[in-house]
């Protein structure tokens, strides 16, 4: 095999050309589509618990049905199938992160309730939280000096 | 040396190494799957009853093993080294699987690549007159890889077109000196080959240069071409690996045929069992091996084949670290028994 720089970027385009795509288009699609009913469900159940609460209070409750659902659909191993199908769609949304913090907690009960379950639970929604938070921090710094 | 190494990379054994069984167990996509009805047994629980993934694998270890040896109609004690190793970290896998055989062990890590290296390993000692017989095999399983390697299994990601299955179970031969049994003939150890792929979805790219690498070197040891072999298979590249492998051949000279197969295309049928690139892990190579081209061999069907497992030797952490996925084969030459006639 020729190891040179020339033959790895030989290689590179040999295994683009032999390497097939990711259906963009269509994970679009199902995305778009998925994460509107998602959005579209928290809609009927805003309009419901409105009904007997307050804006903020029925708020709430939207986004606690939502994390239940998608936690108990991860506990019975549909997320997984919906996300395989639904992509960004089932992500994106508040469920998709609900999700991230469950599936761990699950898979990692084997190594205890402290290193497993505790210390995993946030393996992959950690990075959302944490930047999550400093880019609010960033926009608020802006804010303050420019915004007013 | 007494003249047993030929060429840069391969060895040929003196009097040949025979595999005197070999045994497959695997998980319940696996039985379902093209190959299903050529395996031992099928394990439709995927902890196997036990308390996690990772005692599954052992314990998938264990019983593959104790059955390899009884069909070699032998006893665990007669058993002189054991060779065998897993993905897991620090191939607990192996170890817990195989504890209460208490016989001598070589606990190996050549990532899916460890069927090719424990049979090599395991027939150069038997040459070598160390041993009268040897036990070798690799196992994997599809969950406690994906919880080491990737995500967590409830997690609603999408996999791309690219990645692989990993195989669950494991794949054992029991390696012996005497009678009229498949023979291992020659041996061409792989190196480590690294072209650049960073890509941890797509081992099958990272893993065909190495492949390559050891064809090229077996044929110009051996004098031979593709067209002496009745099969040559490959380990886990998958349908992307396999086609970069025939481009690469084709380059230097060598044609494939349709006498070369991989593995991981074989044990899964991508169109309904939704494994993408096809199966992969140290299972996919092991299991196929000793389920489906053994019995080959074992007829005569098969009269000599070429069987290159392959691995991709990268971490998780390596991997986040942003290095590069080296890739490893082994390849080893199998010869089909010898009719009765011949054989006199």
């Amino acid at each position: 095999m020729d190891t040179s720089k020339r033959g790895k970027q030989e290689y590179d385009q040999m295994v683009k050309n032999a390497s097939p795509n990711s259906p963009i288009l269509t994970n679009c699609l199902k995305a778009f589509f998925s994460g509107g009913l998602i959005c579209g469900l928290g809609q009927l159940l805003l309009d419901y618990f409105s009904k007997s609460n307050g804006e903020e209070e029925a708020a709430l409750l939207v986004s606690a049905t939502l994390i239940v659902l998608s936690a108990v659909l991860t506990g019975l191993g549909l997320y997984e199938k919906l996300g395989k199908y639904c992509g960004a769609g089932t992500i994106i949304p508040i469920t998709g992160f609900a999700n991230s913090v469950v599936a761990p907690a699950i898979e990692f009960k084997k190594e205890g309730l402290i290193f497993g379950t505790g210390a995993k639970m946030f393996l992959l929604a950690g990075p959302v939280i944490v930047y999550g938070t400093f880019t609010s921090m960033i926009v608020g710094l802006i804010y303050y000096f420019v915004g007013r | 040396m007494n003249g047993k190494k030929i060429g840069k990379q391969t060895v040929r054994l003196s009097e040949g190494v025979r595999i005197l069984s070999a045994a497959s167990m695997v998980g319940k996509k696996e039985g379902e799957g093209p190959l299903g009805k050529y395996f031992d047994k099928i394990v439709e629980d995927s902890t196997f009853g036990e308390k996690s993934w990772e005692l599954a694998e052992s314990r998938f270890i264990r019983e593959n093993m104790e059955l390899a040896v009884k069909k070699a109609g032998l006893k665990m004690k007669d058993i002189d080294y054991l060779f065998c190793g897993d993905l897991l970290n620090q191939c607990t896998a192996s170890t817990f699987g195989i504890v209460e055989f208490n016989i001598p062990f070589f606990g190996l890590f050549g990532a899916c690549s460890t069927m090719g290296e424990s049979m090599s390993l395991g027939a150069m000692l038997i040459d070598g007159g160390f041993a009268y017989y040897a036990l070798t095999g690799a196992s994997s399983h599809f969950c406690s890889a994906e919880k080491q390697f990737r995500a967590p299994l409830g997690l609603g990601n999408q996999r791309p077109p690219s990645a692989t299955w990993t195989v669950t179970g494991d794949g054992a031969v029991v390696l012996g000196k005497k009678g009229n049994y498949p023979c291992i003939t020659e041996i061409t150890t792989g190196k480590i080959v690294d072209m650049g792929v960073t890509d941890a979805n797509n081992m099958g790219a990272a893993m065909a240069p190495a492949a390559v690498d050891v064809l090229l070197n077996h044929f110009q040891d051996t004098g031979r071409t593709p067209q002496d072999y009745d099969v040559i298979a490959t380990g886990d590249l998958g349908e992307i690996g396999r086609s970069l492998v025939v481009e690469l051949l084709e380059k230097e000279g060598y044609r494939l045929d349709g006498r070369y197969t991989d593995c991981g295309i074989e044990i899964f049928d991508k169109h309904t069992q939704d494994t993408h690139n096809g199966g992969s892990g140290c299972a996919c190579s092991a299991v196929t091996f000793c389920g489906y081209y053994y019995p080959m061999l074992m007829s005569g069907e098969i009269g000599r084949m070429l069987f290159v497992p392959t691995g991709a030797l990268l971490s998780p952490t390596s991997s986040q670290q942003g290095q590069t996925i080296p890739g490893i084969a082994h390849g080893v030459v199998i010869e089909g028994r010898k009719k009765k006639e011949e054989a006199k």
